[in-house]
């Protein structure tokens, strides 16, 4: 009797369990917060998962006329076409190329600048400088790329203006393919620096004080004190944020590259958004454009995706 | 940020060769970021004539505004500037409701599938269709050649989402939400009295990060502004009048013959940075916040 009673009652909370703890007990506690995620949620859907069907396109000989379910199924002709392309092993290239100098430069310079910072004890000067620094951050590419033709085209670019008055040839910056690179990679270095330096000075200002006063009472000095203290506290961060831009080095800016490109440079200017874009937007070639974007964008989740197992390895925090 | 004190005790008295160099360093550093634009600054108040001898360089050579009363004068370019400021505002008012809405509810522990939901908004910020499938997508909605290409599909930021998250989980304390839920609040209640109120800060930074974004963007406004003329936002506008100078600038009917364009030129940057240049020095500190709370994950 008293077993079949326990048994019973056990039956009993088990199905109150479940119809408490159902999904529709959830919606109906919480819906106030399922309301404010439908918009996002449409949102989301609408504009970053539904273009994941379009992929398909890839795989497709699009033609406008047949429309995106009558256009045929081709199978892996379009990337065969798109891999025996001469500007498709190009643009890989210049992806690669861009992204990785870019890593060298524009990722180390900030670490410098912020140890140059941190040595700084004023506290209005190390105000005014930031300010400065940071301020290319917040200008568009655009005109970006239109201050770099003012200052350093050839005819009348200011700094070529400086060159001819003392005396130099007027070096065309923008308008030869290797000076052009150097261009590139100078102007990220000097749009990026300053803003780059927030969060190694963040590390920095959370370091313990005491540190640089045993080490100054022991005679270090200040080379020693930024090695052996400063750099070793912010090792972490630099970690993290180059394995973060190692993830991204089939990525890169459509936009600065290009207001930066010119009909005299072609050698390293084209990149794979800039031939996506030329393939796809201005020359109607849907399909391949879409490979090609489909291609870097699965290199980029596979780099991803190693930087993070590479970053947890490392004992980081990962990105995922 | 408090400084850290930590020069050589004794060495007060002499003088400091490398702290010198350090800080000499700094100023150069400094310069190379302000110069470029005040060059330009100087070129868009010179008279042609110094232009076009090469003579400017720091200063304005011979002041003159001409350049400034043909940009009012354009008809062209104050409707993009016109398109520019509707984009702008309604783009950073969607993207913050979008934000909050979606920040809110993943920053609540009792959310049941919360994780799953976190995974579907954070995916897209490793994984798109790209640049073909979003025009396709723009084009099937019949969106091309309208402003709301330029507003909606942004609208949602992983980025700033994960920000926003990081925030409200963190800077709302559990017993005051607790409380308010004891008086009966709701979640409505909740996020509109104690939350929002709570997050002032990192809502000033992320409508800043929305507003600075749009009004600098181009790369959308070029994929899908293609024959309405008239609805190009600044930047596109000054994509196609100075680094592509495939358009001319359309002066008064009287049909100014203009010398160089290089004065007009360098008067359009100005004229389009001015804004970004006016608030900059009032919000870098929410920027340089919002930076930092984006290195920082959960």
């Amino acid at each position: 009797m008293k077993g079949i009673s326990i048994a019973k009652s056990k039956n009993e909370t088990a199905l109150l369990k479940e119809s408490r703890y159902g999904p529709l007990y959830y919606l109906r506690r919480d819906w106030q917060l399922y309301v404010l995620l439908l918009l996002p949620l449409v949102l989301v859907l609408l504009f970053k998962y539904t273009p994941l069907a379009g992929l398909v396109l890839a795989f497709k000989d699009y033609k406008i006329a047949k429309g995106f379910w009558g256009s045929e199924w081709v199978g892996m002709e379009v990337f065969q076409e798109l891999f025996a392309k001469p500007d498709f092993a190009r643009a890989v290239r210049n992806t690669l190329l861009l992204n990785i100098l870019d890593l060298l430069f524009s990722f180390t310079v900030p670490i410098f600048l912020a140890l140059l910072l941190h040595e700084v004890k004023n506290i209005l000067f190390k105000r005014v400088n930031q300010t400065l620094l940071y301020l290319p951050h917040f200008l568009s590419w655009v005109i970006i790329g239109a201050m770099a033709y003012q200052l350093l085209g050839e005819g009348n670019g200011m700094i070529n203006n400086l060159l001819a008055t003392l005396g130099a040839d007027r070096v065309p910056f923008l308008q030869q393919d290797t000076n052009w690179l150097i261009s590139y990679l100078l102007i990220g270095i000097w749009q990026s620096m300053g803003w780059g330096t927030i969060i190694y000075l963040a590390a920095m200002s959370s370091i313990n004080p005491e540190m640089y006063e045993a080490a100054t009472v022991d005679g270090a000095s200040r080379w020693r004190k930024m090695w052996n203290i400063t750099l070793p506290s912010i090792r972490p961060t630099i970690v993290t944020l180059l394995i973060m831009s190692l993830g991204g080095v089939m990525g890169g800016s459509f936009e600065r590259i290009f207001s930066l490109l010119n009909r005299a440079t072609t050698e390293f200017t084209t990149t794979i958004p800039v031939l996506v874009y030329r393939w796809g937007i201005e020359g109607g070639d849907i399909s391949r454009a879409t490979a090609l974007g489909l291609f870097q964008a699965l290199i980029g989740l596979v780099l991803v995706l190693a930087a993070d197992r590479i970053a947890k390895k490392m004992g980081e925090d990962g990105l995922l | 940020m408090k400084a850290v004190s930590n020069a050589p005790v004794g060495s007060k008295k002499r003088f400091d060769v490398w702290g010198f160099i350090i800080h000499a360093a700094l100023v150069v550093v400094s310069l190379v970021c302000l110069l470029p634009y005040l060059h330009i600054v100087a070129k868009s108040f010179s008279e042609d004539a110094y232009v076009i001898a090469n003579k400017v360089y720091l200063l304005p050579k011979g002041f003159s505004i001409e350049a400034y009363t043909k940009i009012f004068a354009d008809a062209s370019i104050l409707r993009s500037l016109y398109v520019s400021v509707i984009v702008t505002v309604l783009f950073t008012i969607l993207g913050m409701i979008v934000t909050i809405c979606a920040a809110y509810p993943l920053s609540r522990r009792q959310l049941k599938g919360r994780s799953t939901l976190t995974f579907i908004f954070l995916f897209t910020m490793y994984f798109s269709g790209g640049i073909i499938p979003e025009y396709m997508l723009i084009n099937n909605l019949g969106m091309l050649d309208t402003l709301w290409s330029l507003i909606l599909p942004l609208s949602f930021s992983a980025f700033n989402l994960l920000i926003m998250k990081t925030t409200f989980t963190h800077s709302v304390p559990v017993s005051l939400e607790e409380s308010a839920r004891i008086d009966g609040a709701g979640h409505f209640r909740i996020l509109w009295s104690i939350v929002l109120p709570l997050s002032k800060p990192i809502l000033a930074t992320l409508s800043l990060f929305y507003a600075v974004g749009r009004w600098n963007a181009y790369q959308d406004a070029l994929f899908y502004i293609k024959h309405n003329v008239d609805l190009r936002p600044l930047q596109l506008k000054l994509y196609y009048l100075i680094v592509q100078a495939s358009e001319s600038f359309q002066l008064e009917a009287t049909q100014v013959t203009l010398s160089n364009p290089e004065v007009m030129k360098a008067a359009v940057v100005v004229f389009a940075t001015l804004p970004i240049i006016c608030i900059y020095p009032f919000v870098q500190k929410y920027f340089v916040q919002g930076t930092m709370l984006g290195a920082v994950k959960e």
